[in-house]
């Protein structure tokens, strides 16, 4: 089966390099899945999780909290401005500052930061994806 | 005794120098690994961005963003990377020496340069030797973050889209290991394309959601993560420096303690010496 290299890199450190056969992520305007022989593309990377099928048929689960993605000739490259393993994520962490996020945008005050929460209900379902996502390919 | 007492005091001060320095080596050691850390943790994501931006100026977008752009060159301009403080050796000579000759060879084909200094040994350095400075930071932390430098950066890519400047270079020291660091050159403007023959036919990317957004948004953070980098890559530059200097200050401090020991020795052995004899020579006169 055809591969390709996938360096997954955030601003803190290397997150993945290897060989891959399918990679999906959320792009700016929807999911994205690329796919050995893809043409040359830029895309800006929204919040969520991203989906690696490893050469050995394992599957690897990423967060990415934005960042950028291009696709080269048999390489993809995702500059992330976070990244975490799906692994590492804390579930009970992403589950609170959700339901966080949610309550502030529900009370809505005044002088209240509306574009600030919702990124960060945003950014917290985001995680809780990625963990939900990783379960399915654990079972 | 001639200057026995003088020599001991010499030697003490030796000694208290040696304190100082071996302490200082050692607190150098200690922050050089952390700077070094913070420095490798950084590099993957610039290394990468870098060949990313090194593809995209080889593509043919139908936006040209504007730091994309060759032009004649009549004035450039260079951010220097330099250290806060001294006693670290020849690191921030080496800079300004490499330097000093680009600007030379600039101004023999008649090219104005324009100076952003990061570091207060730059600012002392040009504030002698001249030249036009535009910007300067300084005081930077170990823990430098990307906003400390945004501003000093932001007059330089501001010149070069309105076209004060026609190239911008970075300079600072690369950390090739510890005992040795490489003041390196770095073009950041206009984007220098990656040189692979790959990429040298006519293609473009598909861009997603479209073109101005993605490269805009690209080059801004590519500029501020090279900056980022350098800084970083120059503070590691400067703990490994001062390590390998404070070490060599203890062990000359070292040597010379030996020395002067020596001496003191040798003049006390000689006091005594001539005391004997004059005691014998005043016993044989009676």
């Amino acid at each position: 089966m055809a591969d390709m290299q996938c360096e997954i890199v955030s601003a803190e450190k290397e997150i993945f390099s290897g060989r891959i056969t399918k990679l999906s992520a959320v792009g700016t305007i929807g999911e994205l899945g690329i796919l050995p022989g893809h043409a040359p593309l830029l895309t800006g990377v929204r919040p969520g999780p991203i989906h690696l099928s490893l050469e050995n048929g394992e599957e690897e689960v990423f967060f990415a909290s934005g960042g950028f993605l291009e696709v080269q000739p048999g390489l993809v490259t995702v500059l992330a401005d976070t990244a975490l393993r799906a692994d590492d994520i804390d579930e009970a962490a992403a589950i609170t500052a959700r339901e966080e996020a949610q309550k502030a945008l529900d009370e809505n005050a005044s002088e209240f930061d509306y574009g600030l929460a919702q990124a960060r209900l945003a950014d917290a379902a985001a995680q809780q994806r990625s963990i939900e996502e990783l379960r399915k390919y654990r079972r | 005794m001639a200057g026995g007492k003088e020599i001991k005091t010499k030697i003490g001060s030796v000694q208290n120098t040696q304190k100082i320095t071996s302490a200082m080596q050692m607190v150098a050691a200690s922050r050089m690994r952390r700077t070094q850390q913070r420095m490798s943790e950084g590099k993957p994501y610039s290394n990468r961005i870098r060949s990313m931006i090194g593809h995209l100026a080889n593509s043919n977008p139908e936006y040209r963003h504007a730091y994309m752009a060759e032009r004649d060159v009549k004035r450039i301009g260079y951010l220097v990377v330099s250290s806060d403080r001294g006693l670290c050796g020849g690191l921030n000579v080496n800079v300004f020496r490499k330097l000093v000759n680009e600007m030379t060879a600039w101004n023999e084909k008649k090219v104005e340069i324009d100076l952003g200094l990061i570091g207060k040994k730059a600012v002392g350095f040009f504030r002698s030797y001249g030249g036009n400075v535009v910007t300067s930071v300084t005081d930077i932390a170990e823990d430098a973050e990307v906003e400390d430098l945004i501003g000093s950066l932001k007059v330089m890519m501001d010149s070069f889209e309105d076209g004060k400047i026609d190239r911008l270079f970075i300079i600072s020291n690369d950390f090739v290991n510890t005992m040795t660091q490489e003041p390196t050159i770095r073009q950041l403007l206009p984007l220098e394309p990656e040189d692979d023959d790959a990429y040298q036919h006519r293609w473009d990317y598909i861009y997603e959601p479209d073109a101005r957004q993605l490269i805009d948004g690209l080059v801004k953070r590519f500029i501020e993560s090279q900056v980022y980098q350098a800084v970083v890559e120059n503070t590691a530059c400067e703990q490994a420096a001062k390590m390998v200097a404070m070490k060599n200050a203890t062990d000359n401090a070292e040597k010379m303690v030996d020395e002067l020991s020596l001496i003191y020795n040798n003049a006390r052995q000689a006091a005594i010496t001539q005391e004997i004899s004059e005691i014998v020579g005043g016993a044989a006169a009676v």
